[in-house]
């Protein structure tokens, strides 16, 4: 499951200071910790774990608010 | 009054961009290698912007064409340059072409003719300022035009004439008469059909290798009608001078925002490989996208007034105005050394991999184009021009 995989890549690098073991794949990851800067280090460990590379458009809160989101964002840029 | 630079009912400037991009993409991009390796004009590219209606774009609509201002140019020539450096400066130096003749000659019912057939064909103009004997003082002229029965005849050696062989006309300085004096200079419209190239040199150079800038022994004739009527100190003033500058340093800027977001996704490239740590030319690339910045600005700086004093009232806008010749000359000479600059530290960001030919982050061709920024009208030359102007000059 790509939730999975993304959930582990948010525990690693994201730097929540919520308790991640809580974290659903609907909960509020900017609520749980994430920051515009730490978005980044999030970001290139996804591109990286995948091999992919976010367009501008994708960069945006929406996309970096909950793990699910996330998931669609790398199933979408998987697929084209 | 100022006018909104695109109808409501027409395309929006976003969409127009967003429509060049697929194009630069499509059409343009994957021939440039080529264009620069072979040193040819960029033939795919401009069957595209011909089939986008481009040529016409700065052509006013109620004449067909687009209608755009000087700020969509801009924006234009900076995206253009993204995709190729020499489609960008050939599309640039045809659009100041046609603005010599939107500015001055919409009175003449031979030139509004002209305009509607451009638009129709999507003509290409290319320009003869330069000739051999006088060098790059484009404010004076050895050969001279001689009407008689209606009908005009010139000759001139030119050592550059930029695309001369792919254009469909050619714009060309000369004295106004065999009787004028060197500067007392007319601006006529060559059409090629009515002249004759003979080969003076090629074009092997460093960059902008696709523009084609050979030299030719021109002989042309035709009617006396396509003589633009205003003496060429005025059109020089007005147009050729800012709107060259403008457009040309609206091009580098693009080029070096090329260089500066390759030189970004080799940075994001490395960050991949370090989560947690940034690499160390992450802090690089923040400073060159502070000169970048600097160099934008000063583009829209010089877009904004221009714009103004040709939207403005005053008839004698550009008349003995020193303030605003020496911003333009500011201009070309801050951007074309900024442009070397910012692709240089690109290049030392992306290391080896900008070095190379074969590399999805070379910045080779970006580099010895930029070298090429200072050359075309010399910085010195200009430099030396504003130095007199800086002594006439009264305001701040």
């Amino acid at each position: 499951m790509v939730q999975n995989e993304i959930r582990d890549l948010v525990i690693k690098h994201a730097r929540l200071s919520a308790d991640v073991s809580v974290l659903t794949d609907r909960s509020d990851l900017y609520a749980a910790g994430l920051t515009s800067l730490t978005t980044v280090n999030l970001m290139l460990a996804l591109e990286d774990h995948f091999d992919i590379e976010f367009p501008d458009r994708m960069l945006v809160r929406r996309t970096f608010g909950s793990i699910q989101s996330l998931a669609e964002a790398v199933e979408a840029l998987k697929a084209s | 009054m100022r006018e909104p630079a695109l109808q409501p009912e027409r395309e929006s400037l976003s969409t127009l961009l967003g429509r060049v991009h697929d194009l630069g993409r499509e059409a343009i991009a994957p021939h440039a290698e080529a264009v620069d390796r072979e040193g040819r004009f960029p033939e795919e590219a401009f069957r595209a912007l011909k089939e986008a209606r481009l040529l016409s774009c700065y052509v006013p609509t109620e004449l067909g064409g687009m209608g755009l201002n000087i700020a969509d140019l801009s924006k234009l020539c900076e995206v253009l340059a993204g995709y190729c450096g020499s489609t960008a400066m050939i599309f640039a130096m045809h659009q100041i072409q046609v603005a010599c003749i939107v500015h001055h000659a919409l009175g003449s019912a031979t030139f509004r003719d002209y305009l509607r057939d451009l638009v129709r064909h999507q003509y290409l103009l290319a320009s003869a300022t330069t000739e051999l004997g006088i060098g790059g003082d484009v404010r004076s002229s050895l050969c001279a035009v001689a009407v008689a029965d209606g009908r005009f005849t010139l000759e001139k050696q030119a050592p550059v004439i930029s695309y001369g062989e792919a254009a469909d006309a050619i714009l060309v300085t000369c004295r106004s008469s065999p009787e004028a004096g060197r500067s007392d200079q007319s601006h006529v419209l060559v059409r090629k059909e009515g002249c004759v190239l003979k080969p003076l040199s090629g074009w092997d150079t460093l960059g902008f290798r696709g523009t084609c800038s050979s030299g030719f022994t021109l002989t042309a004739e035709g009617a006396a009608g396509q003589i633009l009527p205003v003496p060429y100190a005025e059109i020089h003033a007005k147009t050729m001078h800012p709107f060259s500058h403008i457009v040309w340093s609206s091009l580098w800027t693009g080029i070096a925002a090329d260089a500066v977001a390759r030189a970004r996704s080799f940075v994001r490239a490395e960050a991949r490989k370090t989560p947690g740590t940034l690499p160390p030319s992450a802090l690089r690339l923040a400073e060159v996208d502070t000169a970048l910045f600097s160099m934008r600005a000063g583009v829209q700086q010089a877009v904004a007034e221009y714009l103004q004093l040709l939207t403005g009232e005053d008839p004698e806008a550009f008349e003995s105005n020193y303030g605003f010749a020496l911003r333009i000359n500011n201009l070309k000479v801050v951007s074309s050394q900024l442009i070397i600059d910012i692709v240089g530290r690109a290049m030392l960001i992306c290391g080896i991999s900008g070095y190379r030919n074969d590399s999805k982050f070379s910045l080779c061709r970006q580099l010895r184009d930029a070298y090429g920024a200072a050359l075309m009208v010399n910085n010195d030359r200009i430099l030396g021009q504003s130095s007199t102007m800086q002594i006439l000059q009264r305001e701040g």
